[in-house]
């Protein structure tokens, strides 16, 4: 072999004529394309095209993964339209000239394959992927408000037929290699130890390109297109509202009005689309939500810590029931203890069906189910690295367990608290090593939530709380530390909001108005529905707490309600009445659009005043992590960037 | 430690502790198989005795266990278990079968082991789904399966379509099949039959024994006394915390309304009287002296001495005199040495037939080369928790269990000698003589 080694590939010929590019970012853990890896990559085609013509070329990665996509710290930095138009310019200059290669080329995909990577993939005239679960291959660029933007918008549908193509762009979602090779995205997924050979056979045999069925090429016909679009669209608006989220309903835009356009034209359409989404508010404020989600796990990774595995779980409810099937899923040996077997043996059940959702093959399944052990003698003390409590919100309750758990406790055993009301200071009373009590607040439903408040009490040690932060990021989810003070950070910004609106509603606005205002601003749900949903006695006791700290006050028409029995989605009455199949009782929305906004405003600004208080007071480190928690604890409209960021972008339209 | 000075006179080996032991509840065959696998069962017992240790489960230096019967995915099930018990790649794992000698036989192989130092801490125990025995296809149908696929014509298959019989559609119950011996021609039931014959047992009186055995196990479950017992949890979202098994209501004249199952219509041996079909496992764990002290490890029996013996398949009830006799006398022992015994109730008439035995001056001379009976087995320290016909027997697991059980039974009552004895289908038996480290003196 003989071989040139550049910055952040490597370019190796071996006796057959094959050039291998091995690409592996120096001083990142995975490879992205920055600009500055877009240089190397075209002075590696310069070298290629010089001297001896190799007979095939094949793309592969030095790291685990193959390319996690463009640089989004450079996408992020990103200030102009020119600047932007010079990025995707230069990206889709490598792609053209990958393609325009007369060898063939293949991608050798293990790994992460996403974004600017699959785009290189697609590029290459074959591609070749592991069919291990770790691999995925997609373009979820509509996450960040953008769309692919190297080409990937063009060679996708022309690989796999548009209808596919779109379905992957506009979802964002990511495939395994079995799956890409069913839709033809890849030529094959196979065993890692077959992966080289059949580069190599696709080399030797070279045949062909792989083509879209005829009835998927259909679909880009000029009357395909737009029989396509209004179903299309239909689905988009299911889950994105156009003034909120551009880029889907840009991608198809994209793709009907330039479809049936030579490929050079349709690239050059993708990239002054882009141009305008990365150049607008939308994208800037998805970027900087990635990047806050990217910190609080990098935060809790950096921290040089034994991250726990064997978790003791106390109290099956809902809750605890949930975190440790969460765990489990999640790589951890959880042991769960309940003195009711009922609650155990429920929540097994509750665990294998999110087991086989989450992880598809029977033998997975029973693997998680194996980590998650019910244990109805309490014996998992003695072995645990953390304890996890999660029993009812009763201080003497929670204060008896802790002293009789602690003898039995591993010296370095951390003990956490699921408590959303709690002090950490009263609960640690009568420990005899305070330090190791710490909080780790989830938020119902587990499975779904991202967030876990990681909350530091006077006397919890640095250690422990690194630990538990460890220990949240590696179970996917996103840590994020608060000051134990009442509410913490969520619930804190997010019950004043609710008040608000419950006052509204008790002086007569209708509640389909209120709930349609808050989605309009770009709240997933209604602070009604969500009242509902989460219960409103559990809601009266989130604000209880906070009420004389903080000055709040619940009203009184929604305690009278709890008072009553009428306690939400869970006893069919709530603000909304509830059908035997839990359907709420929603009528016409009576406001009209401009009145929904000012309405809107009206609801949030209770939320963003508490905001930057949480802020002032430093119940975490700074306002990106307030916009943070907010977003993925509540989930506040992620296209603002979050409540603080919200307010300095509006900070000229106030008043 | 109290060491006993009652090791093998014949080889004075390093002794072997039961440390601890857990098993699931036993759950009946109700007419459709239960929720749990063999390898399930296995796992649920093994992960609760783990839980116990103060050692990680990659500690352990192998797991052993029986099962007659393990489905057509679980080849070497000891594997499977150890395995998805998180003993990592490096803890090797083997199963044995010895049919309903499986789970006693784990336990002797880890006693061998450790015995003669291959081995520190051995995972032993058994595990049994008789509920999923597989209903099998018919031989004749499989041949007519084999010819029609082989018919390349429509004719040619439409042919063969026509030489279908219904009869051929019948499953074989792959249960049957097993508790039948395939040598002799006789199923399990006959063969207590003949031994009930042999020595004149009565229906009564295997009524009586059975009903005794439910009554003792209601008041061990009354009383909290199954200590190894570990509740399982279901897929289905239930809890088993219990033996289901158990009749309490159930009189002496309620099991004599019950017709044989067996020989019919003269038979004695009715569903009432034998062992219940059941499914269920056991977890012991094994160490030697070294394993208890490095890793300050409790111990709740020594095991003494270990013993399996042949005999006429017809008479296969019997097993249990045959191994427990040369055992007994190679350590000097009589009966009445032992202060409590678990004997596997298999059928009602094959325990009362063995008491029989040893009581019978001719049985003793002919077959045990004894001068004169043996003696009697106290019946208060035979069995006293229950056995096969009140909690079931799910025959990998049964040894196991008894042996287990009879090690905390020692413990209760201050005993010192235990024997826990099965007899085997296909004409075995085997037994075990455990004793109490406490109790020696």
């Amino acid at each position: 072999m003989s071989g040139t080694k550049l910055q952040h590939c490597t370019i190796e010929r071996d006796s057959d004529g094959i050039a291998w590019v091995t690409l592996d970012v120096q001083g990142e853990a995975a490879n992205s394309l920055s600009t500055e890896v877009l240089k190397e990559l075209e002075a590696a085609l310069d070298e290629l095209d010089s001297g001896d013509r190799p007979k095939g070329i094949v793309f592969q990665s030095g790291k685990s993964g193959f390319i996690a996509g463009a640089n989004v710290q450079e996408l992020g930095a990103i200030e102009n339209a020119t600047e932007a138009d010079a990025l995707i310019e230069r990206g889709q200059r490598v792609m053209d000239r990958i393609e325009a290669m007369t060898a063939p080329t293949v991608a050798l995909i293990r790994g992460f394959c996403l974004g600017g990577g699959l785009e290189l993939a697609l590029a290459c005239r074959y591609r070749v992927a592991d069919r291990d679960p770790s691999t995925r291959l997609g373009l979820p660029e509509v996450r960040l408000g953008i769309h692919p933007g190297f080409g990937g918008t063009v060679r996708l549908p022309d690989l796999i037929g548009a209808p596919a193509a779109l379905d992957l762009m506009l979802s964002g979602r990511t495939l395994e290699g079995r799956a890409a090779q069913r839709m033809g995205l890849v030529d094959f997924a196979l065993s890692p130890w077959q992966l080289v050979d059949a580069t190599r056979d696709l080399i030797r045999r070279d045949p062909g390109r792989h083509r879209p069925k005829w009835w998927q090429r259909l679909a880009g016909t000029l009357p395909g297109r737009y029989a396509l679009k209004p179903i299309m669209q239909r689905q988009v608006k299911q889950s994105a509202r156009a003034e909120h989220y551009p880029a889907p309903y840009a991608m198809l835009d994209l793709w009907v009005r330039h479809g049936g356009e030579s490929a050079p034209s349709r690239i050059k359409a993708e990239r002054t689309s882009l141009t305008r989404l990365i150049d607008g508010p939308t994208a800037g404020n998805l970027i900087r939500v990635f990047l806050l989600q990217d910190r609080l796990k990098r935060e809790a990774r950096s921290s040089d810590v034994v991250v726990p595995n064997r978790v003791h779980v106390i109290g099956a409810g809902t809750m605890g029931g949930d975190i440790a099937a969460w765990l489990a899923l999640n790589g951890c040996r959880v042991t769960l203890f309940d003195e009711h077997d009922k609650a155990v043996a429920s929540t097994l059940k509750r665990a294998r069906s999110l087991f086989q959702k989450r992880l598809k093959r029977p033998e997975r399944v029973t693997a998680a189910l194996d980590r998650l052990t019910p244990d109805p003698r309490n014996r998992g003390v003695e072995g645990a690295d953390i304890i996890i409590e999660a029993i009812v919100e009763n201080l003497d309750a929670k204060q008896g367990l802790f002293r009789s758990l602690e003898p039995r406790m591993r010296e370095d055993a951390i003990l956490a608290t699921n408590t959303s009301s709690l002090p950490l200071e009263q609960l640690a009373e009568g420990l005899q090593q305070p330090g190791r009590l710490i909080g780790l607040h989830f938020f119902n439903p587990v499975a779904k939530m991202p967030l876990v408040e990681i909350v530091a009490g006077e006397h919890s040690d640095a250690t422990n709380l690194d630990r538990g932060q460890a220990l949240i990021a590696s179970a996917d989810k996103l840590p994020l530390r608060v000051k134990s003070a009442p509410g913490f950070l969520v619930n804190r910004v997010l019950m004043p909001y609710m008040i608000r609106a419950a006052e509204l509603y008790a002086k007569g606005t209708q509640r389909e108005s209120l709930d349609e205002a808050a989605k309009r601003f770009g709240m997933p749900m209604g602070p009604l529905e969500l009242a509902d949903a989460v219960g409103l006695d559990v809601c009266v006791a989130a604000v209880d707490v906070m009420a004389e700290p903080l000055g709040l006050e619940v009203p009184a028409s929604m305690r009278s309600m709890v008072d009553n029995g009428t306690l939400g989605r869970k006893s069919g009455r709530g603000f909304y009445v509830y059908d035997n199949k839990g359907k709420p009782d929603r009528g016409r929305i009576s406001l009209e659009p401009a009145e929904l906004d000012r309405l809107g405003q009206d609801l949030i600004k209770p939320l963003l005043d508490e905001a930057e208080r949480t802020r002032d007071e430093g119940i975490v480190a700074d306002g990106d992590l307030v916009d943070a928690g907010t977003i993925f604890g509540t989930g506040f409209a992620p296209f603002t960037g979050g409540p603080l960021h919200y307010r300095e972008q509006h900070s000229g339209q106030r008043g | 430690m109290a060491r006993s000075g009652n090791a093998s006179p014949k080889n004075r080996t390093r002794p072997v502790y039961i440390v601890d032991g857990s098993r699931t509840p036993f759950l009946k065959f109700r007419g459709k198989p239960n929720a749990f696998s063999a390898a399930d069962m296995g796992v649920a017992a093994g992960r609760q005795l783990l839980l116990r240790m103060p050692f990680e489960p990659d500690a352990l230096d192998q797991v052993i266990f029986g099962c007659a019967g393990p489905a057509a995915d679980e080849a070497n099930i000891a594997r499977i278990i150890a395995l998805r018990l998180g003993c990592g790649n490096r803890v090797p794992a083997w199963s044995v079968q010895r049919n309903c000698g499986s789970g006693m036989q784990a336990l002797d192989c880890g006693l061998h082991d450790i015995q003669a130092g291959r081995s520190e801490l051995v995972l032993a125990g058994g595990t049994e789904a008789m509920s999923r025995a597989p209903l099998l296809f018919d031989p004749r149908f499989v041949e007519w399966l084999a010819d029609f696929n082989r018919a390349k014509t429509a004719l040619a298959k439409a042919k063969q379509l026509g030489r279908l019989r219904p009869g051929m559609l019948k499953p074989v119950v792959a249960l049957l099949k097993g508790l039948t011996d395939p040598v002799s021609g006789m199923s399990m039931g006959q063969t207590a039959e003949n031994i009930a014959w042999r020595f004149g047992i009565t229906r009564n009186e295997m009524d009586q024994y059975a009903c005794r055995s439910h009554q003792r196990l209601a008041q061990a479950q009354d009383d909290d006394l199954l200590t190894e017992l570990e509740p399982l949890h279901g897929p289905d979202g239930r809890a088993y915390d219990m033996d289901d098994g158990v009749r309490r209501e159930s009189t002496v004249d309620d099991l004599g309304r019950l017709k044989p199952v067996f020989e019919k219509p003269y038979g004695k041996v009715t569903a009432g009287n034998s062992a219940q079909v059941t499914d269920g496992a056991c977890a012991v764990m094994l160490a030697s002296e070294e394993a208890v002290e490095k890793h300050g490890l409790p111990v709740l029996a020594r095991i003494v001495d270990s013993e399996w013996a042949g005999l006429d398949p017809a008479q296969m009830g019997l097993g249990p005199v045959h191994a427990v006799t040369p055992m007994l006398r190679r350590h000097r022992f009589a009966l009445g040495s032992i202060d409590y015994w678990e004997l596997n109730e298999a059928f009602a008439a094959q325990v009362l037939a063995c008491t029989a035995a040893w009581r019978d001056r001719s049985y003793c001379r002919e077959q045990l080369g004894l001068s004169k009976p043996w003696g009697d087995i106290d019946p208060d320290r035979l069995n006293v928790d229950g056995g096969g016909i009140s909690l079931g027997h799910p025959v990998g697991t049964s040894g196991a269990r008894i042996t287990l059980h009879l090690a905390h039974v020692l413990r209760r009552f201050g005993g010192r000698r235990g024997v826990a004895t099965q007899c085997i289908g296909g004409g075995q038996g085997g037994a075990m003589l455990i004793e109490n480290p406490e109790a020696s003196a």
